[in-house]
């Protein structure tokens, strides 16, 4: 049996770890919303696995070790292979709005996607249908494996290339499929195959058959064919693919917001391109401050209009072009703050002699931290803090944010930045503008919400904005601003030819006067969101644009189902970019998840012959349903709570999907033995644990808000520590109901083995997507409130049913 | 004998079908660039210039995309043209050369000649067209593509259009159709007094709208926003 479980956690670890990957992967050569749609659906693998072990247990069961080795073989094969293939299928994501055939090869490649989840997941169905003794130690092995495998892949991804780590992983399947001990005449071909697959693998590590192929519509494919373009640099982590492009011939100009009217050009500079995509730039610097002239006719410069040698905290130092602006318009000392270690390194280290040893100034000090923790931390206080333009305007525009939580431009955080703001000092935030504006609008009202939380009475007083014809900045003063400053405000726009979209007592003549738009629609808005109807203007508005909070910490959704018809009937018109296509690929993705699993899974499953009582598979089906719905919301839910306090999304990642996991997994191997005394007190062992799930869950709801603000400022290893300790009881809780209730089934009804393998990846697969729908809309308390709401709707449907079943011969 | 009749009948129709589809629903493209320009300024007249209009019935799509790409040639939407780039929306390009209101004595200069399709456009329109391209594989089949298709008065360059081209500067439009994060000052001082730049402001496949700049008498540079369609952000009522 040892064999076994070894061979069962090195698949588990193997295929959590391809799924991390083929993330990575698809967000390097597509964009990171499709890669999640094809990866929720690739993962019906695991449902069709279920049907497919249904159709074919009396051939599977007496060749049990076989099947399971010949299945980690494919799904080793599978996953190289489809790695390969799915990045050969001609989808290009951005022409899916003009071109129906993109759908097909969309569809072509989740198919293609789909294969390695099947096989894994056979390995382990197989498992748990052909030793129904065991199911709670196959099952603590599948989900410490999984726990594993989560962690293994973030610390190889900081090793090794994509494609090189995958090449780890396939070797940890064949291992597994080398594992099962074989008495068949199978095992001398089934060996010569695995060890000709495992020589393919090494040599094809010196090949470049692995290369990913970006989309030659990424920024990274579009500069490197201009003349003379060279890539100087690749790194790659599991935060982002880090290219360094030079462009002697045609240099690289990135300035965003510049004046029209500006005298000045943009020194040398370098492109940084994340995942392919998203430039940012490092600029050549000697020392010579007049060399960055165009640094004082940007629109982020207005802050230092107003403030004498302030103290600046910059929040997304990047390449530095915002330390060079503080630098130019005479900051006194920098904070910078940059989560991607790799990227600090390029200006330090890597091209440190161009970027002028920037990072050693003496008033510069680099932080390598997530933001927002950073700011909770920090005991100092700022006479500005800025937070930069990370994101490129294509991605803006486009609608792909949609799905990512952004917990930079929340009202939690805009308190918190405010909080660390001096008397008389500036939060400014600079962002691309949009037509008709969308997160500018957004932001207003999130500052507005922010401000009101913190007892402000008239928040219009303490604003300012103006905009380019493609950027904007927001000021938000620790106070009021005085006539003086709106002076220097309107005359920094007028010498620019910017327009000023906001500022207190601002006329609506003085709105619209350089760039000028069909309306003020800034000005109008903005003044709306500061008035009396406010929320009335929020409902009517044809975007979404209410704040974003920590428990729906969407600011780059903009959606509403309201418009959708009309911006439909416009795309041919030029109104295209008015989509915002990621919520509806979610929406697309729950719906071929559904239609995808009814005909992969339901309808094959459906064609089997039952040979248990009526009404039993109604209810077990719920039972396993639920549970796979619950589970996910679960976990999804509290790995964002933990993103914050654990401030990198990384950790947070790796630890509570690791924590969850493992913990899930003892709580399974615990099972037997909590069903032996619940039963012993005629107590439901399934109750019991949902009891525990939903007390917890609650507790925390509550606590750790609460905790988390406390204990913001600790070490990040002790606050790892704690986060384990505080996932332990509630994923121990979470660990048992599968278990106990496969367990139950195994003894009554073993047939449906299958069945509840198949409908609880079902469930799964619909519940990843759901989740965060559900988020989008009503906030992650609702997510897991719904969750505990399945977890005792499973309890209720189990309870007390197998009772007399178990008396049965 | 009888099958080869047929293989040349049959070959003989279809290059005839070809030429008639293509010409065909070129007519048709433009009716629906034209219907679309109303439905956005909300009118029954004609709204875009007829000349521009007769440019874009004129100019044959189809040889500036690849041969994959001619099927769907004459429909209203960005096609690949290879090399990560697109070639816009037809009605997208006819807003844009509606913008800076070509003249017959028009030199203008374009950045990013791309498959050459709108240089092509302007070139029925204006006296001359320079126009820049960065990429040496584009701007090689362009210029090559321009020659064949007999359009004597587009002269193309490789290199950086950031400059502009000053040695036939100034000019009374130009069009810049390659992305950039602001726009070069340079272009702004090789623009005439009175001139109308155009920008397409979004990403490949999603024009978000059109960014005209004006220099006006006293060398005042007033930008415009010109969304290509008709959205009012906001319902009238709840």
């Amino acid at each position: 049996m040892r064999r076994l479980f070894l061979a069962t956690l090195l698949i588990s670890a193997a295929a959590i770890a391809y799924e991390i990957l083929l993330m990575r992967m698809l967000s390097i050569v597509q964009w990171h919303h499709f890669a999640y749609m094809i990866i929720s659906l690739a993962l019906l693998g695991y449902g069709a696995s279920g049907t497919f072990i249904a159709l074919c247990q009396d051939f599977l069961k007496p060749r049990f070790e076989l099947s399971f080795s010949i299945s980690g073989l494919l799904f080793s094969i599978a996953m190289v292979a489809c790695f390969v293939l799915g990045q050969r299928v001609p989808f290009n994501a951005l022409e899916i709005v003009w071109n129906s055939r993109q759908f097909f090869y969309l569809a072509v490649t989740y198919l293609v996607f789909f294969v390695p989840f099947f096989f894994a997941a056979c390995c382990i169905g197989l498992a748990f249908t052909c030793r129904p003794s065991f199911i709670n130690r196959i099952y603590f092995f599948d989900l410490l494996g999984a726990g594993l495998g989560a962690m293994l892949i973030v610390g190889l991804l900081f090793l090794l290339a994509v494609q090189h780590a995958l090449v780890m992983l396939a070797i940890l399947a064949l291992i597994a499929s080398a594992l099962m001990r074989m008495t068949s005449t199978a095992r001398k071909p089934l060996i010569v195959m695995q060890l000709a697959c495992l020589a393919i693998l090494l040599l094809g590590l010196q090949r470049d058959w692995l290369e990913m192929r970006t989309s030659e519509y990424k920024g990274l494919n579009q500069a490197i064919q201009v003349v003379g373009s060279n890539v100087l640099t690749v790194s790659s982590s599991p935060l982002g693919l880090l290219t360094v492009v030079e462009s002697p011939r045609v240099p690289f100009r990135y300035a965003p917001g510049l004046s029209v009217n500006t005298d000045f050009e943009p020194p040398e500079q370098l492109a940084v391109f994340t995942d392919g995509d998203s430039m940012s730039a490092i600029t050549r610097f000697d020392g010579n401050l007049d060399a960055l002239g165009y640094m004082g006719d940007v629109t982020a410069a207005l802050p230092y209009a107003l403030l004498h040698e302030p103290h600046v905290l910059i929040l997304g130092a990047g390449g530095g072009a915002d330390v060079l602006l503080a630098l130019y318009n005479g900051a006194g000392n920098i904070d910078a703050v940059e989560l991607n270690p790799q990227m600090t390194k390029l200006v330090t280290d890597t091209f440190a002699d161009f970027a002028g040893h920037l990072y050693d100034n003496e008033r510069i000090t680099v932080h390598t931290q997530e933001a927002r923790g950073f700011v909770a931390r920090s005991k100092d206080r700022y006479d500005l803090i800025q937070v930069a333009l990370l994101d490129s305007f294509a991605a803006s525009g486009s609608g792909v944010q949609a799905l990512n939580e952004s917990y930079l431009y929340t009202v939690e955080a805009i308190q918190e930045y405010l909080q660390h703001t001096a008397p008389g000092g500036m939060l400014a935030i600079t962002r691309w503008l949009k037509l008709p504006p969308r997160d500018n609008l957004k932001l207003v009202a999130t500052v507005r919400d922010a401000l009101q939380k913190m007892g402000i009475a008239e928040p219009e007083r303490q604003l300012a904005i103006i905009r380019s014809w493609n950027t904007s900045t927001l000021l938000v003063k620790q106070g009021k601003f005085s006539a003086d400053e709106i002076a220097v405000i309107t005359e920094f726009a007028r010498s620019r030819s910017f327009d000023t979209a906001f500022y207190p007592s601002m006329p609506a003549s003085a709105a619209n006067r350089f760039n000028l738009l069909d309306q003020p629609f800034l000005y109008d808005g903005v003044t709306a969101l500061l008035g009396e109807d406010a929320d009335d203007f929020v409902a009517r508005y044809k975007f979404h644009i209410a704040p974003a909070t920590d428990d729906k910490p969407y600011f780059f959704h903009f959606f509403k189902w309201r418009s959708l018809p009309e911006v439909m009937a416009l795309r041919k018109r030029g109104g295209a970019s008015l989509i915002e296509w990621s919520y509806l690929i979610l929406i697309a993705t729950i719906v071929q998840a559904v239609v995808a699993g009814v005909f992969l899974i339901l309808l094959p499953l459906s064609r089997i012959k039952r040979s248990w009582p009526q009404g039993t598979g109604t209810r077990m089906g719920s039972y396993f349903f639920l549970l796979g719905l619950a589970f996910l919301f679960v976990e999804m839910a509290f790995i964002q709570k933990f993103i914050l306090f654990l401030s990198h999304p990384l950790y947070a990642v790796a630890v509570v999907l690791s924590g969850f996991l493992m913990f899930a997994g003892l709580g399974s191997a615990c099972s037997g033995r909590l069903t032996h005394r619940a039963e012993r007190f005629g107590h439901s062992p399934v109750s019991i644990a949902v009891a525990g799930i939903s007390t917890i869950a609650l507790l925390y709801m509550v606590l750790l808000p609460v905790l988390f603000q406390q204990l913001m400022g600790l070490a990040d290893g002790t606050k790892i520590i704690i986060s384990v300790f505080l996932i332990a009881p509630l994923a121990f809780c979470m660990g048992m109901p599968f278990p106990i209730g496969l367990s139950r089934v195994a003894n009554n009804i073993p047939d449906f083995i299958p069945w509840a393998w198949g409908i609880n990846g079902f469930a799964s697969v619909i519940s990843a997507t759901l989740a965060t729908l559900l988020a989008i809309e009503f906030g992650f308390t609702a997510v897991v409130l719904l969750a505990l709401g399945f977890y005792i709707g499973a309890a209720a449907t189990i309870h007390n049913y197998f009772s007399p079943l178990e008396n049965r011969p | 004998m009888k099958s080869a009749v047929y293989c040349a009948l049959l070959l003989a129709f279809t290059v005839n079908a070809d030429e008639v589809d293509y010409s065909m629903a070129r007519a048709n493209m433009v009716d629906e660039v034209q219907y679309y320009a109303t439905l956005a300024r909300d009118t029954a007249e004609d709204v875009l210039n007829k000349h521009v209009m007769q440019s874009l019935g004129t100019v044959e799509r189809h040889q500036f995309v690849p041969a994959r790409q001619q099927p769907f040639a004459y429909e209203n939407r960005p096609l690949p043209i290879g090399h990560g780039q697109t070639i816009s929306q037809p009605y997208i390009v006819a807003l844009m050369t509606d913008l800076i209101e070509p003249g017959r004595d028009f030199v203008v200069l374009e950045i990013g000649t791309g498959s050459g399709y709108q240089a092509a456009i302007l070139a029925k329109l204006v006296t001359h067209v320079y126009s820049i391209e960065i990429i040496e594989a584009l701007a090689d089949e362009a210029a090559a593509r321009l020659a064949r298709l007999g359009y004597d008065n587009v002269t193309t360059k490789l290199g950086d259009g950031y400059h502009g081209w000053q040695e036939h500067a100034p000019y009374d439009a130009i069009i810049v159709t390659a992305a950039a994060s602001h726009i070069p000052p340079p272009l702004v001082q090789q623009l005439k007094v009175g001139g109308r730049m155009i920008i397409p402001v979004g990403g490949r496949f999603m024009t978000q709208q059109l960014l005209l700049l004006e220099k006006s008498d006293d060398d005042e540079v007033i930008t415009r926003q010109i969304a290509a369609v008709r959205f009012v952000p906001l319902t009238r009522e709840r």
